[in-house]
């Protein structure tokens, strides 16, 4: 339960942390909050031989909006978000996700950034940048690239960045009233990773769904956005009728895994009592 | 790879100059190089919360940061809570009165918990009480005295 031994490097600027992540150290790793890799290490899952301590790097702390995007900086912690006066259907859900990120002690320590990093297929930050195909800035002294959600996530703990990159940003979109957003998971105890968890994104006009983003987690080895549900809220009438429907559609779409927290059948069935749960309690909110 | 580098902790506002392994967790560095035992240490994982101390104010898990990542953090662990033992923290006191502890293992971590949240904001609903006293694990009380002391504690802080 203690983690085998590594070299420490906490650079001062942001320059300094990308020419570290550059230098040809094997087995180097980044550490932002460190909520998911120091439990790793103590259990000896993860062994990395230097870590590249951010925690300097005050500018990646900001959340800024420019225009109609929010751009949230890698280090934001998750208390942050939880507690952002940010306005409207973003913000709401800003606010609901981070209320489910592990306990208070994990939020006040741990970061939206860390969390895309580490890539947890169940990580609400992982489905909301998934679900509203938010846009991650990764930076490298090669230079800076955006990668789209979509392909973001590759699987398991595993993205799209290279070794010497480190995530400095992510651009939400700003979603106007019209839109209704929600999230609903289950876990077993308050705190743990969700076995099943939905978030939705539908614009609504004049009862009629013009546009609608469902992403799932606990169903793939990445966040996973249901086409068949998006079907088939397109063009409906919004109400409880429809997510039904919806969320028979995403159960019959899913493939889940089966593991000792839930089997595949008991998953679909989280699919169809959540995806209804989340967006009638975001039609409230 | 097993140097150790020379660091300074400022905890309950006193300096400890130590020298630890970059490996040593804030828990095992204030244990074993500060002596500050007070800080509990379950399942150096995250989960039981046994070892939550404050950073900043803020409560956080003693096991999952390390002690090289604290220079410049004002620690708080459960030994300043109180200057002296006839004043006792409220927390502390409330968690006497109400019998909020039976074997005192999860209790330092229960009362960082609820020191930090509420001298942040005495206000807190039930609701939101309940919430955050869902971060820690205890294995005897039941949590219903654990409650209603930190409620009681709530009651005392209130301007």
């Amino acid at each position: 339960m203690k983690p085998s031994s590594f070299d420490y490097v906490r650079p001062n600027t942001l320059q300094e942390a990308l020419e570290l992540l550059a230098d040809g150290t094997e087995d180097s790793k980044v550490i932002s909050g460190g909520q998911s890799l120091v439990p790793m290490m103590n259990f000896r899952l993860a062994r990395p031989a230097r870590l590249v301590d951010i925690g300097r790097l005050s500018e990646l702390e900001v959340i800024r909006t420019v225009d109609d995007r929010v751009h949230v900086g890698a280090r934001v912690r998750h208390v942050q978000l939880q507690n952002t006066p940010l306005g409207g259907p973003l913000g709401s859900l800003l606010r609901r996700s981070a209320a489910l990120v592990g306990h208070l002690p994990i939020r006040t320590r741990g970061t939206f950034g860390g969390s895309l990093a580490h890539s947890d297929a169940a990580s609400e930050w992982c489905l909301l940048t998934r679900l509203l195909d938010a846009e991650i800035t990764v930076r490298s002294i090669r230079g800076e690239r955006v990668i789209p959600a979509a392909e973001f996530f590759v699987s398991v703990f595993t993205t799209a960045m290279e070794p010497d990159e480190l995530l400095t940003s992510v651009a939400l979109p700003v979603l106007p009233d019209d839109h209704r957003t929600g999230i609903a998971e289950f876990a077993r105890r308050a705190g743990d990773f969700a076995i099943v968890a939905v978030l939705g994104d539908v614009t609504v006009s004049d009862g009629t769904v013009t546009a609608a983003r469902i992403a799932i987690g606990g169903v793939d080895d990445k966040p996973f956005r249901s086409a068949a549900a998006e079907k088939a809220l397109l063009g409906g009438t919004f109400g409880l009728d429809l997510l039904q429907s919806a969320a028979e559609a995403a159960a019959d779409e899913v493939d889940p895994p089966s593991d000792a927290h839930g089997d595949a059948v008991y998953r679909r069935d989280l699919v169809r009592a959540l995806l209804p749960r989340a967006l009638a309690a975001g039609a409230a909110a | 790879m097993t140097a150790t580098v020379p660091l300074r902790l400022l905890v309950n506002g006193e300096r400890h100059d130590i020298s630890v392994e970059p490996r040593r967790t804030l828990a095992d560095a204030l244990r074993e190089d500060c002596q500050l035992t007070g800080t509990h240490l379950g399942c150096e994982h995250g989960v039981c919360g046994a070892c939550t101390v404050l950073l900043d104010g803020q409560p956080a898990r003693a096991c999952l940061i390390f002690a090289v990542q604290c220079e410049g953090v004002s620690i708080r662990t459960v030994e300043g809570l109180s200057a002296d033992d006839e004043n006792l923290h409220p927390v502390q006191q409330a968690f006497w009165d109400h019998h909020g502890l039976q074997c005192g293992f999860c209790t330092p971590g229960f009362l960082m918990l609820a020191a930090g949240t509420l001298e942040e904001d005495p206000e807190r609903s039930d609701e939101e009480l309940r919430d955050i006293l869902s971060s820690n694990l205890c294995r005897c009380t039941g949590y219903q005295n654990i409650l209603a002391a930190t409620r009681a504690a709530a009651a005392q802080m209130r301007p």
